[in-house]
Formats: structure tokens, sequence, C-alpha cells
């Protein structure tokens, strides 16, 4: 986030007091118990992440079928390998070629493929991202480093409605061979948003 | 409503800046948030799209100069006040003063968990058959309503082509005043980057919103 979406005021302490003041309340009045507040908290520390999103795109590098059946319905070829067994039923994975290059972006708010990446990181939910993407999605690239050649389309997806995507970026050279785990490790989180390319590895 | 929330196109909020290793949570008090915000959005007194509105309706102030996080909070205080959970004398005292009231479902326990850790379906049953269908092009309707709705302010007026059929959707705009979920078929509609921004477009960019059927016009 940058100075300008004033992500550091001073009243920070402040809203602390506040949040544990509404916390309070509404634990008092019976609507919520804390352990439920711990344990949500915990689960997107620990549990959901981009890690999930990551093993289906090194799972669709290896196997065909499983790409297939992540292109034609993601929902469905990815819930058995999230944490809940089952994720939003309209979740769509799209897939960059060497001609197309897929990025993703909710400008109204912040909607991201929580069950699949996580929460998303802070400059997903800035209002320079937000802005940005749509209309200069090249020069956003370049602010995370990916340059494109000049042939290859940006295609952007701003997640107005309760769809959510998903980018299967393209397998990097020199992983022949590889397995699902090493090539997991490959796909960041980035490259599923579309602002990065899984790295090119040195070959031998 | 045509808010500073609807930020596509915009210009002047600078370089986006990545953090290395972020953490999920930079505060204790922003997970508490989160955690608050998605148990009291599962009672089921108030729907996502009111949840969303209500983060709009914040003034245009407080949205552009809060971080994230607090303006889920201020949302939150203006939900619990708005539908009568939390009165605003009990948000001052940090104390409950009279007990819960019995509207929504019963407490939210660790049991229920696992209820909000996947999304929800949005998708309905809608019995018409869908106006349009892919390769058709369609217009963005030139709409400025006062209330919520997602079709942003770039694509209106402009012209793109379906590339996707979904299927139908609860609709947002009828959602958010409580008027029922009155299903809609949704579609994935492609705007060349020309069309959006003329001569000021990036070569070789396009840019597709998820529009519901009412948003549209044949063209």
């Amino acid at each position: 986030m940058s100075a300008r979406d004033a992500g550091h005021g001073s009243t920070l302490s402040d809203l602390e007091i506040r949040v544990r003041a509404l916390e309070t309340v509404l634990v008092e009045k019976g609507y919520v118990e804390q352990a439920a507040l711990d344990q949500l908290v915990e689960a997107h520390e620990t549990v959901i992440g981009p890690h999930i999103g990551a093993r289906a795109v090194a799972r669709s590098w290896l196997d065909a079928d499983f790409r297939e059946a992540l292109l034609s319905d993601a929902a469905s070829a990815i819930a058995p390998l999230t944490f809940a067994g089952r994720v939003g039923d309209q979740l769509i994975a799209v897939e960059n070629t060497p001609d197309v290059h897929n990025m993703v972006v909710c400008t109204l708010c912040s909607c991201y493929p929580w069950d699949v990446l996580g929460l998303p990181p802070v400059w997903y939910k800035s209002f320079a991202y937000r802005s940005r993407a749509v209309k200069e999605p090249r020069a956003v690239l370049a602010d995370f480093g990916v340059t494109l050649p000049p042939e290859t389309t940006v295609r952007v997806w701003d997640s107005t409605a309760e769809t959510r995507y998903l980018v299967l970026p393209m397998r990097p050279a020199g992983t022949e061979g590889w397995s699902e785990n090493r090539l997991t490790k490959l796909v960041g989180r980035d490259c599923m948003i579309g602002v990065g390319v899984p790295a090119d590895q040195a070959v031998g | 409503m045509d808010g500073v929330h609807d930020l596509g196109g915009m210009d002047g909020f600078g370089a986006v800046e990545a953090e290395e290793d972020e953490p999920v949570f930079h505060q204790p008090w922003e997970g508490r948030v989160f955690a608050l915000s998605m148990t009291m959005g599962a009672r089921g007194v108030w729907n996502i799209d009111m949840g969303r509105f209500g983060i709009e309706l914040l003034p245009p102030e407080v949205y552009l100069t809060s971080p994230y996080y607090e303006r889920w909070f201020r949302r939150l205080e203006n939900l619990l006040v708005e539908h009568g959970l939390v009165d605003r004398d009990e948000i001052a005292n940090g104390h409950a003063s009279r007990a819960g009231e019995a509207q929504g479902t019963a407490t939210f326990t660790a049991r229920d968990v696992g209820r909000v850790l996947a999304r929800g379906s949005f998708v309905r049953t809608e019995a018409a058959a869908p106006r349009f269908a892919s390769g058709d092009r369609v217009k963005a309707r030139n709409i400025h309503p006062h209330s919520h709705t997602r079709l942003p302010r770039y694509v209106r007026g402009h012209v793109g082509v379906v590339e996707r059929v979904h299927q139908p959707n609860v609709f947002p705009d009828s959602l958010v005043r409580g008027e029922g979920e009155d299903p809609q078929w949704l579609y994935t509609v492609q705007f060349e980057g020309r069309e959006l921004w003329g001569e000021d477009a990036e070569p070789g960019t396009s840019v597709s919103v998820d529009a519901f059927e009412p948003y549209l016009e044949p063209a």
C-alpha cells in the first residue's frame, strides 16, 4: 500500500482499543464465542493460503486430464485439494499461453479467490492496483518486474460478481521430469493473480 | 452508487508496492476485525451486498484515508447499529448493556467455523432463457443508481463481446435493498482496451467484467 493509501495512521492504537471493545460487546451479547474468532484467525494464518492453488497449477502441468477438468470446472477439480474440501462454485481457471497473459483485479472492492489463495496481499487491495490494473496493465506488470513481448495480449479480468479467477501460469523451461512437489514450490501467489511468472530453471 | 470505491481507471494513486513475505494480518486487531465481520455476517441479518454497500457508504474522505481493515471495522459498527444488534452506547462503553437480539442464527461457536471457510453459493436456477449468447456484441448500459451496483463506471456506455455465459446468480442490486434474490443471468463481457480508453489505451490489452443481464443491452 502506498503512502497515499494512508496505511499507517497514528490512530492505530486507538483503533485497537475500539476493536477490543466491540469484540467484548459482541461476546457479552452472546453473538459469538471467542474460541470461534481465534480459530478463524488461525485458519487463515496457517492452513488456507496460496499453496492450495500452487498444487493445482503444478498438477495441471503434469496431468492433462486434471488440466482439462480445471479449465472446465475449477471449483470441482480443486475442491479435494482445499482445507474445507469445497470451494465457491464459480471458480474459473484461465490459462496463460504465449499469446495471452491473464491478470485478475477487483476494481470495486477486493474480491479474491480466498479458498484457494488465502486472503489477498495489501497491494491487491490497494487503490493503486485497483485503479490502474484495468487501464495500464502493462505498466502495473512493470511495477512487478514483468515485461511481456508486445505480441502477447494482456487480458484483465475484473471480478465484479461472485465469480473468482485463478490464473494458470505457463510451465517454466528447464523443469522436465520435476515432481509435483518440486513444481509446486515454483508457483508463487503473484503468478496465480497474473502479476508474476514462474522463473525459468537452469537446464542441466 | 458513483462512489470513490469505483476506482477502475482513475489516476494518481502511485505505483503498486508489493511487500516481501507479507503476513496475513499485520496487527492482531486486523485478524479480530476479519473474524468478527465473518461471524456476524454468517448470522444472516445482512447479506454480502449490504456488507459491500456498507463500505461504499463510508464518507469518501474516510474511505480514502482508512486502511482496509479499518474500513471493515467502521462498516461492521454501522451495520450492527443499523440492524439493531448493538446500540451506540454499548460501543462507546465497550460492554453490553442489554441482552443480545434473537434475529439471525444462534451464537457463532467454534463448531460453526467450517461454515465460513468455504464460500457460499450464489448460483440459482432461472426458468427464462439467457438473452445473450457467447459472441454477441453488447453495450454496458449507462446507469447511475444511487444504490449499490456491480457495473463499474469505466465500462458504462461501452461495447464489448459476450465471452462466457455463466449460470444465473443472485442479483446484488436487488439483494442490497432487501428485495430478494431476483436471480439474473451473468455474463463475462470483454472490452478492447481501445474501446475503453481510446488513444490512451496500452496496445494489445483487453478487460472483462462479469455483468448481470440487466446491465446489458444489445449493441
